[in-house]
Formats: structure tokens, sequence, C-alpha cells
């Protein structure tokens, strides 16, 4: 029992570090980034190209800082050229957009690395009183990065003007913020985050595919939406409770199969009692 | 009365109205005399089938989306409960002995019916959820309906759901393709959907897109008519389903993933929200597309169908949405064009000002104009040819 809440609780976190991408960029740049779930599949493809040189330590490490650069240059790359020439069209128009790029990513992985799983060979050994250790390792970090960007927003100049801009973003523009800056840098670090999750959950799941990232970031939406999308402690509460549900339904043999069912009934569920979320703000509608 | 009646019919015909009948009535006649004349290929029977149900997918879902104003990404959904309950149903008629067509035709109304029973579900939490919101909790109950699909022991599990009906279709070198169903169910579902958005319901349900509390306000009945329009959507989605069931063995819920309802969106998207010409001529031309990219296109080239797939959707969308090329857009488009092209249209350029067109225009009113409407109506006289406008017909 001890043994499925951890893999619940580091799972969660997983799904907590993509939410925290999906939240931020909704609530600062108003749009729903399809995209971002192919992220991690980018950074899982890139953790297995460096894995291919054969050096050990190096390698990892390696491997750790190219797939966060190549993650951060491409969430940048990607919101200029195509989602700030639609900064105020339609959302639905950014939407299809935002689709539009996460084919294209994973045409692009398909096209280079084929259609066939790869593994890669990316886990920590070992096991502390049964409990494996990349489990342990996942869940500190991803609470260290999730401390961490709760001070940078609260107490940077930078992560005060991204507070600024999701609050009113003309008002924010008066004042002197940077807008497309501030957009540019929370793309950057949503990211960022998804890449240490491809990290995480290549640990977990060794399987690479170009469709790798469509389930989890699917599962880490709706974890965003449960916590209340656009609040930041709401994605990590809404992570890690997905998670804990995921790994603790898959230990019920009779439950196991109707996994996906399940967690997407608590989405469902929790809506309807709560319109915005467990931890989002309520918008009062004006005529 | 008669007279009367059959005056006003006259007074009120457009051609415009009947174009999207007369287009889908002259490819079927068209297609149709030419398998019997034995030109054509293999293949083209089973595109026109996919052409078919792609084109109730879309204008099914245009309902939704483009009418109602509600985003949805559960539309395959609907179209698994169809396939399967449909071919489920159909299979138990073929072994009670009865007739291919007749089978087809009970299943497409179980399948449209217990589709349209999702619908009502799904559009309970519409009536609570806006926006983005809605759109992940119709993701959600998208991915519910395949995962129960595959789970319950009647529908085959794992392997999927062998579709008697293709098999006896194929066995049967002599039986009428499915598409000839494909089309009539095409033109049914035209006749409901274009007649019921011309109607007063379909006004209502455009005046809860434009503005939710302005019509609750004027007495339009919203949760009834929002419950309406993902019935009738999903009632069609269903029927799709079904034909989608007859034309493939096995039935398999893994194509009914959220990837497919966005392909669904897509085309809606493409086609002009609110557009049913619109989406039938983005279903056809992406359906065409992705039917010869991928058999040309196979392996691990089939990653370029997705890259040009992806290439023209983002082009497209930019183009026609950034704000940096209106002006661009405005000085050459398709309608100016035509009209330089066509003298009989230059007089009618201002497509705001016919009633006609106004599927394809705006109807976003500002409370200003919404205040002043009285005073406009009692002072000059309404165009005779409006449809249906307040006073206008005596």
């Amino acid at each position: 029992m001890l043994n499925t809440i951890i893999d619940g609780l580091s799972l969660g976190a997983i799904y907590a570090l993509i939410a925290l991408g999906y939240t931020m960029v909704y609530g600062i740049a108003k749009m729903l980034n399809f995209a971002h779930g192919d992220i991690i599949m980018v950074g899982a493809y890139a953790i297995l190209s460096i894995m291919m040189i054969n050096a050990p330590v190096i390698s990892v490490i390696l491997a750790i800082i190219v797939s966060i650069a190549v993650c951060t240059a491409l969430g940048i790359v990607v919101e200029r050229t195509a989602y700030r020439p639609l900064r105020g069209a339609s959302p639905l128009a950014v939407l299809i957009t935002a689709i539009g790029v996460s084919y294209l990513l994973q045409g692009m992985a398909q096209l280079i690395f084929g259609v066939t799983p790869r593994t890669v060979d990316f886990k920590i050994p070992g096991n502390i009183g049964g409990i494996p250790v990349y489990s342990i390792v996942t869940l500190i970090v991803a609470s260290i990065l999730m401390v961490g960007l709760t001070l940078f927003v609260k107490y940077t100049r930078t992560g005060r003007a991204m507070v600024a801009v999701s609050e009113d973003r003309g008002a924010a523009q008066l004042m002197g913020v940077n807008v497309n800056a501030i957009i540019a840098i929370t793309f950057a670090i949503g990211s960022a985050l998804a890449a240490c999750a491809s990290i995480f959950y290549v640990m977990q799941i060794p399987k690479i595919d170009p469709t790798l990232g469509s389930m989890p970031g699917i599962k880490a939406f709706t974890a965003a939406v449960i916590g209340g999308i656009g609040s930041l402690p709401g994605a990590m509460l809404g992570g890690v409770l997905l998670g804990l549900v995921e790994k603790i339904t898959q230990s019920i043999p009779f439950l196991s199969a109707y996994t996906t069912a399940i967690e997407f009934s608590l989405l469902i569920i929790i809506l309807l009692v709560k319109p915005s979320g467990l931890l989002g703000k309520k918008r009062n509608e004006k005529v | 009365m008669l007279k009367e009646y059959l005056l006003n019919i006259k007074k009120d015909f457009k051609w415009k109205h009947y174009t999207n009948y007369i287009a889908v009535a002259v490819v079927f006649v068209l297609f149709t005399s030419l398998y019997y004349m034995g030109a054509l290929n293999r293949s083209l029977p089973s595109l026109l089938n996919q052409v078919g149900y792609s084109i109730i997918l879309a204008v099914s879902l245009n309902l939704v989306v483009g009418f109602l104003g509600e985003l949805s990404l559960g539309h395959a959904g609907f179209m698994c409960i169809g396939a399967y309950v449909g071919t489920y149903v159909a299979n138990l008629l073929l072994a009670a002995g009865m007739n291919t067509l007749l089978a087809l035709v009970i299943a497409m109304v179980v399948g449209g019916l217990l589709a349209g029973v999702f619908g009502f579900i799904v559009g309970l939490p519409a009536l609570r959820l806006r926006g983005d919101y809605l759109a992940i909790v119709t993701l959600a109950f998208g991915e519910i309906i395949r995962n129960l699909c595959k789970n319950i022991p009647i529908f085959g599990g794992a392997p999927g759901l062998v579709s008697d009906v293709y098999s006896a279709n194929l066995q049967d070198k002599n039986s009428p393709p499915l598409f000839i169903a494909t089309f009539i169910c095409l033109f049914l579902m035209l006749i409901v959907i274009q007649n019921l958005i011309r109607s007063k319901h379909g006004r209502a349900i455009t005046a809860i897109r434009d503005n939710e509390i302005a019509s609750k306000a004027t007495g339009i009945n919203v949760t009834f008519y929002k419950l309406l329009a993902f019935i009738i959507s999903a009632v069609f989605a269903g029927v799709a389903g079904v034909i989608y069931g007859a034309s493939v063995s096995p039935v398999l819920y893994t194509n009914f993933d959220y990837n497919y309802s966005i392909e669904i969106l897509v085309m809606v998207v493409l086609g002009g929200m609110g557009s049913i010409t619109g989406s039938i001529v983005a279903a056809t031309v992406i359906t065409v597309l992705n039917f010869y990219l991928k058999a040309y296109l196979t392996g691990d080239m089939a990653a370029v169908k997705t890259l040009i797939y992806a290439v023209i959707l983002i082009v497209m969308v930019v183009y026609k949405n950034a704000p940096a090329l209106k002006s661009f857009r405005e000085k050459y488009n398709f309608k100016k064009l035509l009209n330089k092209l066509l003298p009989h249209r230059r007089k009618e350029s201002f497509v705001q000002d016919d009633e006609a067109r106004w599927d394809v225009v705006t109807t976003k009113i500002s409370m200003n104009e919404v205040l002043s409407t009285d005073l406009v109506v009692t002072e000059s006289v309404t165009s005779p040819d409006k449809p249906d406008a307040p006073g206008g017909d005596e």
C-alpha cells in the first residue's frame, strides 16, 4: 500500500510539473497550449539521442542538460512563430494552431526517429525498503522545482510581472510590463518544467514513440482543470490527486481496466460541484 | 388559402437555400451512375463512403460549435457509441436472418438514439460550464466512452467487434454499395439541420451563442435549446458511427480517440464556424486529401502526411486570423475576386445587408443596436424578402 502511494505521488509529481506549464500559459496568455504534451515527447527524444553516446555518467548529465535546453528553446520558438502572430485573435483559432503545432512536432519526430517505439535505459537503479529510488528522487526534485517556481512567481520582479499580466494584460502593459517578453518567459519556464517531467517520465516508462506526449499531456491538462486552471497550487494539487487516483485504481484488480474512465469521471464530478476547479477563482459573468 | 401558401413559397424561394442539397444530389447521382456503369475503380466507393460520413460528422459538430458556440472535443465519442451499438445490433439481426439493408436501417435508428441519450448526458454539464472547461469535459466524456467500450464484454474487448454487415456486403457481389445509404443519411441530415437552423429554434440557438444572458432575458429557454443542439448533434454522429461500423471490420475503440474529435473540429473550423456549406467543402477536401496521402505515403513516410496536414493547418489559421494581416485579407479575398469576375454580384457586395447570408455574417450585436432596432423597424419598411423577420410576414 505504501508502495502504491509513493508510486502515485511520484506519478502525480510528473503530472503536476506538466500541469504547471498548462496552467501558467493559460493564466498569462489565455490559451490552451495543446502542443505542451508534445514538448515532453521532444524532451524524451533528446534524452534518447544523447544516451546513444556510450559514456555512463557524462551522457546522463549531458542528456538532462540538453533535454531542458532543447525544450526551452522549442517553447520560445513555437510561441514566437505560431502563437504570437495570433495574439488578439479568437481563442479557437489559437487552439487550432496549437493542434497544428502538435501534429507538426509528432510528424517531425516520426520522420526522424520512425514509428517503432525505442527504449532507453535512463533509470536510477536500486531501491530503499522496496521503494524504487527513482520514485523518491522524482518526488524530491519535483517538490524542489515547485517550491522554487512558487518563490520565483511571488518574490522576483519577473514573477510579479507574470502575475500582473495574468490579472489584467492591458493594465500591466500601461504600467510598463513588456507583455511579449513575459509571455515568452512563461513559455520558456513551462517548457523547461515539461522537460524535467520528461526526464522522470522516461525513468518510469522507458518506451519512447512519437505519440508519447499525448496521454500524459491530456492527463496533466485534466489535472490543471481539476485544480482550477490558472492557479499554480491548483495545478500541483490536481496533478498529485490524479496520480494517486491512477495508481490506486490500477492496484485494485477489478477496477484496473477502468482507470481512464475513473480519472476522467473524477474531473467531471469535481467540475459539476465546483465549476472553476478546486482552487480556481470564480469569475462573475457580466452582461 | 393554398394559392396564398404557394405564392408565399414562391416569394421566399431562394436558390441559395438549396445549393447544398443540389450539390450533394449531383455528386451522388453522378457517382452512383458511374458505379453502375462500372467506371469507378475499387477504392472510390470506399472514399465516397468516407466523405459521406465525414460530412455528417462535420455538419453535426458545426451545430454545437458553430451555431451553439460551445467547444466540443468529444464528437468521436458519440461516433464510437454509434459504431459499437450499431454493429452489435446489426450482427444480432443478421444472425436472426434479417435482410442486410433492413438490419442496417434498424442499427442506425438504435445507434443514433443511444448516441442521442449520451448527447443529453454530455449536454448537462454544458448548462453549468463555459468555454474551455466544457471543452475538457467533452474530451473526458469521449475518453470515458472509449474506455467503457473497450471493457464491455459483448463488444469484443481489445481485438474489437467484428462487423457482419461488412463481411455480408463483401461476399454478396451484387449488393448495392454502402455509399448510397450514406448519401441518403447525409441528405436527411442536411434537411433536418438546415431547416432547424432557419427556424425559430435555430435562431434561438444562435442567440444563445451571441449572448446567453440577453437571450435568457428575452425568454429563450436556454436549457432546452442547449440540450436540443447537443442531442441532435450526437444523434447524427451516432448514425455516422453506424455507417462507419458497416464499412470496416473490426470496429476498434482506438480509432475514436480525441485526435479524431479534433480532426472533425478542424473540418468545422477550416470550413468556417456556422457555415454548413463550409463544413461540407472542408470535410470533403480533408477526407480526400487524407485518403490519397494515406494511400501514397506508407510506413514511416506517413509522417510526411502529418507534416503536410500540420503546415496547412497552421498557415491557414494564421493567415485567416492574424490581426497583422487584416488589411491584406480585406484587400485580396475570394469574395472580392468573385465580385469582380461576376458582374451581377457587384451590386450586393455588401454581404452584411443580405439576410439570406445571415449564416456567414457575424451576428454579434452591440447593446446600442439592440436598443435602437425598435425605432428602425417602426420607421422604415422591412424588405419584403426577409425570411422571417419580426413583423415582416403579414
